[in-house]
């Protein structure tokens, strides 16, 4: 997978200048800043309380910075981390719902092309209720990309998934950047993030750290391994 | 077991909302009941107006004299007089609610009572009870009480004249003295004239005029006769010496069985939508879809109005088929139907305002649904909790309660849609109008507070 450096000349899809955010007394994002281009896999990882979850809420809009401000040129598509869908409504009905609510063009079309993509329709007409956590994810993500966002936040997708059904997310997550969506997404597994991203973001007490490569951050870590090289990389910091 | 005991009260310790809730309800339900009965007064307040002029407070009976005071204070053992010198006042303090009802003693009862005791004729006396008819279950409460009150009153007074019937008899019978109008007569009774005209028949030849003697059984048998007439008014006015004239100084009177209709339409409407109004926001939260929707699929404001909407659409169509469920029992005037449909659509928005208010601040629909009855449980008890039952400060505050939450001013709305009660309909219709604003306002708040 092709690097793609935080400074690319190519137009961006999204793009974020000192966004910050309080809660009370306290901060959970300081001033970060970043853009993603079309087509780009962009990783956020960190420690427990880093502020992943609100930098995608900020990049998303479902929440207002305290201050900063978000440049979106296209739809964002916004993947919650726990599924946010109805589970007495069938999978059909969720899709063809949150369709309608996106105002997407002809509904029925975009409800059947949806469920060829996550591959559901054999459980189209089944409660999302009685699905499996992974299939679950599958309906969620799906309600992300209904209205054909030019940028997709997913909010740690896969950790509710088994190996299978991850390997299987991410194919379709990578059939959907090779079609020019740019994703951006936030995660715990550094392997994860190291075999599924063009850029890493690592983000540590709502400071934003590293935005570059996996490969020049293990460099900067002095550790080929990954997962060695972020530990190592925080306590350097006092993190 | 004992992992998972320790596991819940650390649930528990992670949910103040629940925990408070779950202490401060039966301390507050505590409190106010403790409230209610501890400071509520005994006896019934009444206000009691005599407009005996004081020369005539004396009545006789049987040759005793009696002070009207004597049944007075017999008629306040069992209520709580507030004294007052005119109508006016009587009816301004039963108007306020100070008082359950008002007894006036008309400036003529003791002379009426006296011309019932001396059989002289004319209208018996009559205390006029004044009430304020606004609520059917009070008005029910001041009626019994009054009357029961009365009927010791009437019941003292008649042993009394029965004591003076019996002296009647026994003169017919035996003879004696007997004063009417100042004047005495000797009574020979009819066993001496029995004897006296046995003894006559016995010494006398069949065609002898002993007249003195016949002209006495004469007296005798008129004045007997004449007795005879006059014991048919005692013996009625041993039955109530005094009557009772009641008069409505507030409201209208409302059948206590279409006033019933009212409460239990109430109280469905109020439980049916602030249930589903409730459920329905908190369950955008549980589902974890209340940030997917407000990302700009749907503005909070629309997403609020939607669940009011919804609410009180159901609960409106299930509270009118009530209605004409119940009117094959209870005699409802079909012809009001036009404000039925407007008390139930603003008490039912009102209800649903409140439950979207709830659920703002729940983020799971069980939550919801318990604070929703935790609310509205009290609510509904205090607002039908009626005037002069309770102390004055605490009716005060009483009243703001309700004033605050739809439950009173709906039932108000419905009384009067379905029996042009008093206090008639718009009020309570702007009220609920008004509550529906400020719950919704209050949802509004929540939701940005909380989402």
């Amino acid at each position: 997978m092709a690097a793609v450096p935080a400074t690319s000349q190519r137009p961006a899809a999204l793009r974020a200048e000192g966004l910050s955010r309080r809660y009370g007394s306290r901060w959970a994002l300081r001033a970060v800043s970043l853009e993603a281009t079309p087509g780009e896999l962009v990783a956020v990882i960190g420690p427990n309380g880093a502020g992943k979850t609100t930098l995608l809420q900020l990049l998303a809009g479902s929440l207002a910075p305290t201050t900063g401000a978000v440049e979106r040129t296209g739809r964002i598509g916004w993947v919650p981390q726990q599924a946010a869908i109805y589970s007495k409504l069938s999978v059909e009905e969720n899709l063809r719902l949150f369709a309608r609510l996106e105002k997407v063009g002809d509904v029925e079309a975009c409800v059947e092309r949806m469920l060829d993509q996550t591959g559901l329709r054999d459980r189209a007409g089944e409660e999302a209720g009685h699905l499996s956590g992974g299939n679950r994810q599958r309906v969620n993500i799906a309600v992300g990309l209904l209205a054909s966002p030019q940028a997709l936040l997913l909010d740690e997708p896969s950790s509710a998934l088994d190996p299978r059904q991850r390997s299987v997310m991410w194919e379709f997550v990578t059939s959907l950047t090779a079609e020019g969506t740019t994703v951006v997404y936030s995660t715990h597994d550094i392997a994860e993030a190291e075999r599924h991203s063009d850029r890493l973001l690592v983000l540590a007490d709502g400071d934003l750290l590293f935005d570059g490569p996996a490969a020049a951050f293990e460099r900067e870590a002095g550790d080929p391994d990954l997962e060695v090289a972020f530990v190592r990389f925080l306590k350097e910091r006092g993190r | 077991m004992r992992w998972l005991l320790l596991k819940d009260l650390q649930i528990l310790r992670r949910s103040p909302l629940l925990v408070g809730l779950l202490v401060v309800y039966p301390v507050l339900i505590a409190v106010l009941i403790g409230f209610a009965l501890s400071k509520g007064p005994d006896k019934p307040r009444v206000a009691f107006v005599n407009l005996v002029p004081p020369e005539k407070n004396d009545f006789t009976i049987g040759g005793e004299r009696l002070d009207l005071s004597q049944y007075s204070d017999q008629l306040f053992e069992s209520i709580d007089p507030v004294r007052v010198d005119t109508r006016e006042r009587a009816v301004e303090l039963v108007r306020s609610g100070e008082v359950l009802g008002a007894l006036i003693l008309p400036a003529d009862a003791t002379e009426r009572l006296q011309g019932t005791i001396n059989l002289s004729g004319g209208d018996p006396a009559r205390v006029e009870v004044l009430y304020n008819a606004e609520d059917p279950v009070k008005r029910r409460y001041v009626e019994s009480a009054i009357e029961a009150r009365l009927a010791e009153a009437n019941q003292a007074l008649s042993q009394r004249l029965t004591e003076v019937a019996a002296e009647y008899i026994d003169i017919i019978v035996s003879g004696g003295e007997f004063s009417i109008l100042g004047q005495t007569f000797s009574v020979l009774g009819l066993e001496r004239s029995e004897t006296i005209l046995r003894a006559a028949i016995a010494s006398l030849p069949a065609d002898a005029p002993e007249r003195a003697a016949l002209e006495q059984v004469a007296r005798f048998a008129q004045l007997a006769a004449e007795n005879l007439d006059i014991s048919r008014p005692i013996l009625a006015s041993i039955g109530a010496p005094v009557e009772v004239e009641q008069t409505i100084v507030a409201g209208k009177r409302t059948p206590l069985d279409s006033f019933a209709v009212a409460v239990a339409v109430t109280i469905s409407l109020m439980f049916v939508t602030l249930l589903l109004a409730a459920g329905m926001l908190a369950l955008e939260r549980e589902e974890h879809a209340f940030t997917r929707l407000v990302r700009g699929l749907v503005s909070r404001a629309a997403l609020l109005a939607e669940k009011i909407g919804l609410a009180a659409l159901c609960s409106f169509a299930v509270t009118l088929t009530m209605l004409a469920g119940l009117s094959l029992f209870v005699g409802l005037d079909w012809s009001r139907l036009p404000f039925w449909l407007a008390a139930l659509a603003l008490g039912a928005l009102a209800f649903a305002a409140m439950g979207v208010a709830i659920g703002g601040l729940t983020r799971e629909v069980r939550a919801a649904s318990l604070l929703a009855f935790l609310l509205s449980l009290p609510v509904a008890f205090l607002a039908l909790v009626p005037s002069g039952s309770v102390s004055a400060g605490l009716y005060d505050v009483i009243q703001v309660i309700s004033a605050v939450f739809p439950f009173k001013p709906a039932l108000q709305a419905l009384n009067a849609a379905l029996n042009d009660a008093d206090p008639g309909l718009l009020r309570p219709l702007a009220h609920l109008a008004g509550l529906t604003v400020g719950f919704g306002a209050l949802a509004r708040l929540s939701l940005r507070r909380f989402g």
